[in-house]
């Protein structure tokens, strides 16, 4: 440790004087918390980058300052797995390229590539050690963690040996050239490499071949957790995201004919609910990743990170054409005997395409019972938001959103927002009770003169008011109609515009009520 | 046409001798005159006896024939009951608008009997206060009136969505008032928006549900839309650029929109040319640099109002010179510069009205500049402009011969001497406010030198007597409005002056006149057209004087006596026989008892009664006048009473239409009016 320190320092006084504080942060952290757990979320974020450069593959912590470099294009690759130090290194032997010196290995940069793969060994037996120690407290605990404590070794194991690999591949000058030029596609560089460890007949065989070229050593162990069975979620996810690719997401595309290579699956391959199938036991998966997670059981073989690392697509894919896939329904636009073919992408999207276009809608929705989907992914997403599209046009168009249903009103001709039924319903229902309130207000009205023996002088001018009242002649002199011209009356009656709702509300709560009791004759009944 | 020349006012007064006798002897020639004449030259003198509708009522009792040719002449009805809608209509087979906004009680079964008597002639129908209909009547008389034209429907709180859907069956609905219509959202507007293609004129005013969705829906499918009213609508900036690309639009109220910003004026800019009338009222969140940019667009704007908004500072005002053809400007309670509205004076060149009511900062510099450049100008409010003096009005007056309207209420530096010059050099006021002013007899001399005047407020003018109101009666005889409110220094005299010179007196206000007597009231009498009576706080008038009013001002429909404590049941005896068109009464602090309430229950057009502290009441007697008035709409009462009575008894009253207001007002000792003058002052500073 003290000696890499001391490196450390030194290489800086040498180089430009470069490093940042970014840099300098990760190096102070003591390098077992560093790399004991390695951090998914950030390794998932940087695998793209790692792509560009297989043998930057592993201790995602300490890449991160180098890829800040990465980024610049007058900066030279480091020819080394980047950590710090050999980041420093690498611009040293920019220098050096730029003053146009022969290349020879250096070994200071062995040196410090051996020292840190010394280091990391060592973190690594301490992480054994630890996990020794805890085996007698843990062993209650489910076997998952220990699968991930082993995938985490084997990952680390793994990314000592790319490094192992690199650091010797750099003694020869063709890697240092193919890694220095930043514009080298991935994929021929991983063909030299793999060509290089075969020629240098290096004791590590086909295996580790296979693993470099996956995406790192680190994307194992991570790749493992994404399909964990327990992490249903994660799954979840996968398929939510998988529905969202429509067929149609290729319209832009305009690849010339000939172009691409045309797979046409049949009907009933596209149908069949498993693609991938266990070649020990029989048992059918969606995916291959499930796949994989199932072949463990099979047997320890099948364990190893190789086994479980994603199968690569086949070395020199470059240049092969690109795939594009035809729908097998004569005479669908996506069938490639349509004047005007449009491929499919994949195979996802013939899938979805053929079974949404071709295919019976079987999958109803359980709220509404009237959307049918025949992708059920559509049908998840549909009754996630079944009942909530209140919004409504006359032709039956729902919308989630009020502006979405105006922007259609707006659009059509004719189209008209729909009223929400119980709002009709309760208009209706209010117009019965108003009718019965007439009916009292009728009766009350009569009853009332006669059944008020009430004192003296109020008696007799009641008898007038009632003559009045039973006169609908008096009520409907035709002077009642002539004051059509009283307009300033308005304003009178009502202060323009009391704005009170609370006077109009109580009526009409009272005017409810109002069936219910015995009306007038009540409370004429009280008067006396 | 010219050979018969018979005045309207003649034939009137000729009808109505005959109105006393039960059954009008034909006039020997009368008939075969009027044989000679043809239905439609009848209906065009019928069109002549507009001013009082008494008129109407005496040529259809003259014969047979005259009454059919009325009924048929009728376009128009008001019925004060629904329940005679059908009786009404059969009566008047012409009258294709109907306006129920006076019954008290609009049921659906109501509406069904306008549908199947109308039909598709209905054209115009207000229910602008009715209430108790629903959805499902408007959704009958739809089916039903397709010729329906113009729809209010304002005050229906209740109404719904359901209910707009039912308006948008009237396919060819013109004008649609929809005021305070909270209920409704953006769902039925869009409803009305797509329905009624042709709407010319839509009120959305207090349709607090109605937002920028529903508005601009309206403004992409109601192309032929030419007035449209959004106040105090929760609008913002994204529904006016499609208000902004119809074609005709030329009225738009947006007062009170506080969602709309300083962004709106910039869309405005490229907008409408058609505008002609702007209200940007109580638009709180339009600055100075909003308002100067509006103009920039509508180059045909003739009234801006910009009332109750940012500061008028140079830049606004001087903004104003783009808009050629402006008419009139309100600015009421802006605050004001003087630079400000010297930019007015020198930018607009053909101002005739402008209103700085309750303008802060109105200085007699600013506005002395100001009326130099406006000549023409006509009406003119200074409201509450409190920093102005002599000066001002001097100017106002020598400059601005042809105004027809100054109010000038509460212009308190103004010294008597100003009024003068009012009555010197502007004789064509018609309307005048000089209420809580210095003005004093000699300034009612000069004025009285107007001759034109029809409405004239002196209401606290404390420094009047009635030497100087009689100049006004004897040279005013247009008077239409007086308002002498809380003016002490008017006793009987003056009164009677006015009343003999002002025949066409129809609003008349001496509340808290402390020394009016009955014989002022006796005068007053003498006009016919006497419709609006205020006599509040004048202790001396008793049943007598109001006696004679009810007597002989048969078209009276207000009446406020409140706090004349001589009043009695003898006055609403006379009352209730003879003033049936009375609709509105205020009986507080009166001695009118039970028998007094009971008899109004005969004036069957009776709606609004407010009834506080009167002694004599007891709750029998004002539950029987309560029943037995069938029309009311609106009573104020003491909050004591509401525990009297049964509540079945209210219930029952308010399932007829009434509405009830409860107060619980302590008795207050009547303040001497110079007094409450000094307690008003004291409030305000």
């Amino acid at each position: 440790m003290d000696l890499k320190m001391d490196l450390e320092e030194r290489l800086r006084a040498e180089t430009w004087g470069k490093p940042s504080s970014v840099n300098d942060l990760p190096q102070r952290v003591p390098p077992d918390r560093q790399t004991q757990f390695p951090n998914f979320a950030s390794h998932k974020n940087l695998q793209k980058r790692e792509d560009q450069d297989p043998s930057i593959s592993n201790y995602g912590m300490r890449i991160e300052p180098s890829f800040s470099e990465f980024n610049r294009p007058s900066e030279c690759q480091p020819p080394l797995p980047s950590n710090p130090i050999s980041q420093d290194r690498g611009v040293q032997m920019n220098d050096i390229l730029q003053l146009g010196k022969t290349q020879e290995w250096d070994p200071k940069a062995m040196l410090n590539n051996l020292s840190f793969l010394e280091q990391k060994i060592h973190q690594l037996q301490e992480l054994v050690h630890a996990i020794v120690g805890r085996r007698g407290p843990v062993l209650g605990r489910p076997d998952e963690l220990v699968a991930q404590q082993q995938q985490l070794i084997t990952a680390d194991l793994t990314s000592i040996i790319i490094q192992l690999i690199s650091t010797a591949g750099s003694l020869l000058p063709s890697v240092k050239n193919s890694l220095s030029s930043a514009s080298t596609p991935p994929i021929r560089q991983l063909g030299q490499l793999g060509g290089i460890l075969n020629n240098s007949g290096s004791g590590i065989g086909l295996d580790s071949n296979l693993v470099l070229p996956s995406q790192g050593g680190s994307k194992v162990p991570d790749q493992s957790n994404q399909v964990d069975p327990m992490d249903q979620s994660a799954i979840d996810n996968l398929e939510d995201h998988e529905s969202k690719d429509d067929e149609d997401g290729d319209e832009g595309e305009n690849l010339p004919p000939g172009s691409f290579e045309i797979l046409q699956l049949e009907k009933e391959e596209i149908l069949a609910p498993h693609t991938h199938f266990c070649t020990i036991c029989g048992k059918g998966f969606k995916r291959d990743a499930n796949l994989r997670m199932h072949m463990r059981g099979h047997g320890d073989e099948y364990k190893t990170p190789a086994a479980l690392a994603k199968p690569h697509k086949e070395a020199g894919s470059e240049m092969m054409l690109i795939k594009r896939y035809s729908c097998p329904y004569a005479g669908c636009k996506r069938n490639k005997d349509h004047k005007k073919f449009q491929p499919l992408k994949t195979i996802l999207c013939v899938k979805n395409h053929y079974k949404r276009t071709h295919c019976d809608k079987s999958y109803t929705c359980s709220r509404c019972n009237t959307k049918k989907f025949s992708v059920i992914a559509d049908l998840k997403t549909h009754e996630k938001h079944c009942g909530k599209d209140k919004w409504l046009c006359s032709c039956g168009t729902t919308f989630s959103r009020k502006d979405k249903l105006f922007g259609h009103i707006t659009l059509f001709q004719g189209h008209t927002p729909a009223i929400p039924f119980d709002e009709n319903k309760g208009g209706l229902s209010l117009q019965g009770e108003h009718n019965e309130d007439t009916n009292k207000v009728g009766n009350v009205s009569f009853s009332f003169g006669s059944s008020t023996p009430s004192s003296g002088g109020v008696q007799n001018i009641m008898e007038d008011v009632k003559g009045n009242v039973d006169d609908p002649s008096s009520f409907f002199s035709p002077l009642s109609f002539e004051a059509s011209n009283f307009g300033g009356f308005n304003e009178f009656t009502r202060s323009a515009f009391d704005d009170s709702e609370g006077a109009f509300s109580f009526l009409l709560q009272a005017s409810c009520n109002y069936t219910q009791k015995n009306g007038g004759q009540s409370s004429s009944n009280n008067l006396e | 046409m010219t050979t018969i020349t018979i005045s309207p006012s003649l034939f009137s007064r000729t009808m109505k001798r005959h109105k006393p006798a039960v059954a009008p002897a034909p006039a020997p020639e009368g008939p075969a005159l009027f044989d000679l004449l043809s239905e439609e030259i009848v209906f065009m003198i019928l069109d002549f006896l507009d001013e009082d509708p008494l008129d109407r009522k005496a040529f259809s009792l003259v014969c047979r024939s005259f009454l059919a040719l009325e009924s048929r002449h009728r376009k128009s009805l008001r019925p004060l009951r629904a329940e005679h809608l059908p009786t009404a209509l059969a009566r008047y087979p012409g009258a294709a608008a109907l306006d129920l906004s006076l019954c008290p009680r609009v049921t659906d079964a109501s509406l069904a009997v306008v549908a199947a008597a109308r039909g598709d002639a209905l054209r115009s129908l207000d229910l602008s206060r009715s209430r108790f209909f629903t959805a499902a009547g408007l959704m009958g008389l739809a089916s039903r009136c397709r010729g329906l034209l113009e729809l209010d429907l304002s005050n229906a709180t209740e109404m719904r969505d359901s209910a707009a859907a039912a308006v948008a069956e009237f396919k060819n609905l013109e004008k649609l008032r929809l005021a305070r219509c909270k209920s409704v959202t953006d769902i039925g507007v869009g409803c009305i928006a797509v329905g009624c293609r042709k709407l010319r004129l839509l009120s959305l005013k207090w349709c607090l549900g109605v937002g920028d969705l529903g508005v601009g829906l309206v403004a992409v499918k109601c192309k032929e839309i030419r007035s449209l009213d959004l106040s105090y609508l929760p609008i913002s900036n994204k529904c006016l650029p499609s208000i902004m690309k119809l074609q005709y639009l030329e009225e738009l109220v947006l007062e009170g929109c506080f969602g709309i910003d300083d962004e709106c004026p910039v869309i405005l800019k490229d907008g409408c040319k058609s505008l002609k009338v702007l209200d940007m009222s109580s638009c709180q969140n339009i600055t100075h640099v909003g308002s100067s940019s509006i103009t920039n667009g509508a180059g045909c704007l003739q009234h801006l109002t910009l009332a109750y908004g940012s500061p008028v500072t140079f830049a606004l005002a001087a903004s104003l010179k783009r808009l050629s053809m402006l008419e009139s400007l309100k600015l009421d309670g802006c605050m004001v510069t003087t630079s400000g509205l010297k930019a007015i004076g020198n930018c607009c060149l053909s101002l005739t009205g402008l209103s700085l009511s309750k303008c802060s900062g109105v200085t007699d510099d600013g506005l002395s500049f100001l009326v130099t450049k406006h000549k023409r100008l006509k009406r003119l409010d200074i409201t509450c402009c409190r920093k102005i003096t002599d000066v001002s009005i001097a100017h106002i007056t020598s400059l601005c011969a042809g105004l027809t309207s100054l109010r000038m209420e509460s212009c308190s530096h103004v010294p008597k001497e100003a009024f003068v010059l009012i009555g010197q050099r502007c004789h064509a006021l018609e309307e005048l406010d000089l209420t809580d002013n210095e003005v004093d007899d000699e300034g009612l001399k000069s004025i009285a030198r107007c001759s034109k005047l029809s409405i004239l407020k002196l209401g606290i003018c404390l420094n009047i007597t009635d030497e100087g109101l009689s100049h006004i009666g004897k040279s005013c005889s247009k008077l239409v409005e007086l308002d002498l409110y809380r003016s002490a220094g008017i006793t009987g005299l003056g009164i009677q002056e006015v009343a003999r010179g002002c025949p066409s007196l129809e609003t008349v206000n001496v509340s808290y006149c402390n020394d009016i007597t009955d014989a002022s009231l006796m005068s007053l009498s003498k006009c016919k057209r006497l419709k609006t009576l205020e006599i509040r706080g004048c202790p001396l008038i008793t049943s007598l004087g109001l006696a004679a009013i009810a007597v002989h001002c048969r078209q009276l429909s207000k009446l406020d006596i409140k706090k004349c404590c001589n009043i009695d049941d003898a006055g609403m005896i006379p009352l209730a026989h003879f003033s049936q068109n009375l609709r509105q009464i205020n009986l507080s602090y009166t001695s009118v008892t039970d028998v007094g309430l009971l008899s109004l229950a005969s004036i069957s057009c009776l709606q609004s009664m407010t009834i506080l502290h009167l002694k004599g009441l007891t709750p029998s007697g004002l539950a029987a006048a309560l029943l037995a008035c069938g029309g009311l709409t609106k009573v104020k009462l003491q909050a004591s009473f509401k525990v009297v009575l049964p509540q079945p008894l209210f219930e029952h009253l308010e399932a007829r239409g009434c509405l009830f207001h409860w107060r619980n007002k302590v008795l207050q000792a009547e303040l001497d009016p110079k007094c409450w003058k000094l307690l008003l002052e004291d409030v305000m500073h």
